[in-house]
């Protein structure tokens, strides 16, 4: 529906983005079955926004540097979504699509949760404790502030995490500092490992807190869609550099594209079995190839 | 051998603030964040000379360790402020993760540890820190021992690219250290030589050690006292050497015996030299208000707590 009103972006151009993103779907499914673990759920939720950023919003060169000068930057806080982040360092060429294969074995780069410890390329800091993310953007905001590097830091935080307390003492900092180069990106489907982030610790308005602590906040009504993500996105880089940090609430459906992971918290962490694949994987044909 | 003599007495935490204000001078990648202790800490100078290499973040010690992290990615050497306990146990997580796991070139600076915080009581005196610092992968632990020390420490640990743990202290204690001794990770000073028995001393302790070493001629020992300021990597080389020549060793440190230097040479003698040993630290207790001198004596982390456990030593061998 939102096709149309696109003006900068050709319809070759999003039609290949949603293939890519069937693409890392499929990837992610893979990934976890081969080892019988990891995060489906979250990750197929947060497909679309990864495609968005590393192939059609966020400017940075390969190869990967540490350091990133003069480039934009993602932080993910929620690390245990890890596959759908190696899938699309992996499909952008950090690294060679092949080690998809390694996730979670014994000798990978490619670690139940991301790390700089083996040297992964496109990683910049550990994740998987939840809640540090966000301070560590905050930190290499900074860095880019003291070096006149003019290029933007985003950083993904679950919904679930953020009753993490430090989260809070990031949100204040980044508001009372000023931190304008940073957007933030709450991936809000509602769930975690106990159940809908309702049953487990409501938090009421979101949006309503993030506004009390001086955040711009901007609404992604639905995180899945292509065209909306690069919409709001685009709106939240043109509000950059106005002395406020950028929240973008961005509801997403847990396990979207598979229909039996979808409205359920029961994929958050757990594996498909053979047949759970076979079906998961037929409602996502190949498009870029398989790994 | 150079004798030592107490210079004038002065405390470690503006040992450190003045390296700070150094490091400030000559090194533009050098950036500092507090945790609102700013003045006890002695950081002033260096806000006042470098105002926008500083970040103070108020009472949130999780978000500063957080934001230390990330500063590293651009290429700057961030020297995170606050107490010892705030600095360690506060923090672990976030320290195991985004600095250590991470790999990040974060200074981790912790004033006012141990015991000679004093009248605050156990809940701001940390004999903990040590051990749980050591334990993490990759982690360098650095106890200097005196104002001038810990200025060379602050310096040195700037050119270290990695993270590293610097633990000093609240109180004025004797400066005996002179600049000629340097300052080299991971490399203890022989500070005096003897015969008898091995005293290795860190942070403190190291002056007690060597007051101890004159009083214990009385007593017919010759001591030997070796300096150990980077209690990871451990200078082993020095240890063994000295016990090879003693035969014995007490090792003393305001920390608690689990997880602290006298652990490390435990393991260290075990495994290379097995050899008598005491240990002059805190026994598994919290600490309590008092004066520093009140604590340093009923907790048994002096001169003549030294002495005492020399001569027990020397009665087992």
């Amino acid at each position: 529906m939102l096709r149309h009103k696109l003006h900068l972006l050709g319809m070759k151009d999003l039609d290949f983005l949603e293939s890519l993103t069937t693409q890392v779907r499929r990837d992610i499914l893979r990934m976890v079955h081969r080892v019988n673990s990891g995060h489906p759920g979250g990750s197929l939720g947060c497909a679309e926004l990864f495609v968005v950023l590393y192939f059609n919003q966020m400017e940075y060169s390969l190869p990967f540097s540490m350091d990133g000068k003069n480039e934009d930057l993602f932080f993910l806080s929620n690390g245990h979504i890890s596959p759908v982040f190696y899938s699309v360092l992996a499909r952008k060429g950090f690294f060679p699509i092949n080690e998809l294969n390694s996730f979670r074995h014994i000798n990978s780069r490619l670690q139940g949760h991301p790390t700089t410890h083996e040297g992964l390329p496109g990683i910049r800091i550990a994740s998987g404790s939840l809640g540090q993310g966000l301070s560590v953007a905050i930190g290499a905001s900074l860095s880019k502030k003291l070096n006149n590097d003019p290029k933007t830091i985003y950083v993904l935080l679950g919904d679930g995490e953020l009753q993490e307390g430090q989260n809070w003492e990031a949100i204040m900092f980044a508001a009372a500092k000023k931190i304008d180069n940073l957007i933030a990106i709450v991936d809000l489907n509602g769930k975690q490992i106990d159940g809908s982030t309702d049953d487990v610790l409501p938090m009421g308005s979101l949006k309503d807190k993030f506004i009390a602590f001086g955040w711009q906040v901007y609404e992604i009504e639905n995180g899945n869609s292509i065209p909306l993500l690069i919409k709001k996105i685009k709106l939240a880089k043109s509000n950059l550099g106005l002395k406020k940090p950028i929240m973008l609430l961005m509801k997403t459906e847990m396990g979207n594209g598979v229909d039996f992971m979808m409205h359920t918290h029961a994929w958050h962490g757990k594996a498909p079995n053979d047949e759970q694949l076979s079906i998961a994987l037929s409602q996502n044909n190949e498009t870029l190839g398989d790994y | 051998m150079k004798v030592y003599s107490n210079l004038g007495n002065n405390d470690t935490r503006s040992g450190f603030g003045e390296g700070l204000a150094e490091l400030g001078r000559i090194n533009p990648n050098v950036v500092a964040l507090c945790a609102d202790l700013v003045g006890s800490l002695k950081m002033q100078k260096f806000i006042n000379e470098n105002p926008d290499r500083f970040f103070q973040v108020g009472i949130a010690e999780a978000n500063m360790i957080g934001i230390a992290a990330g500063l590293t990615i651009g290429g700057k050497i961030p020297f995170t402020g606050t107490f010892a306990n705030f600095s360690t146990g506060r923090v672990y997580d976030q320290i195991r993760q985004s600095i250590a796991y991470s790999n990040k070139n974060v200074k981790i600076c912790a004033s006012h540890a141990g015991i000679t915080l004093g009248e605050d009581g156990a809940t701001h005196q940390i004999l903990e820190d040590i051990g749980l610092m050591k334990m993490i992968p990759g982690m360098v632990v650095i106890n200097p021992c005196d104002y001038n020390q810990t200025k060379l420490a602050t310096i040195s640990i700037a050119k270290y690219k990695g993270p590293v743990y610097l633990r000093f202290g609240r109180p004025s204690v004797p400066n005996f250290t002179t600049n000629d001794l340097g300052f080299e990770i991971g490399e203890g000073i022989l500070l005096k030589p003897g015969s008898d028995v091995t005293i290795v001393a860190t942070g403190h302790l190291v002056w007690e050690a060597l007051e101890a070493s004159i009083e214990l001629k009385n007593y017919g020992v010759d001591s030997e006292v070796i300096n150990i300021h980077t209690i990871k990597p451990l200078d082993e080389k020095i240890i063994l050497k000295s016990v090879r020549k003693t035969g014995c060793v007490v090792s003393a440190e305001e920390h608690n015996f689990l997880g602290g230097l006298g652990e490390s040479i435990s393991g260290l003698l075990a495994t290379n030299y097995p050899a008598p040993m005491e240990f002059v630290a805190t026994q598994d207790t919290f600490g309590e208000s008092g004066t520093p001198a009140e604590l340093m004596s009923k907790y048994g982390l002096n001169k003549d707590a030294i002495i005492r456990k020399v001569l027990k030593l020397k009665k087992r061998t």
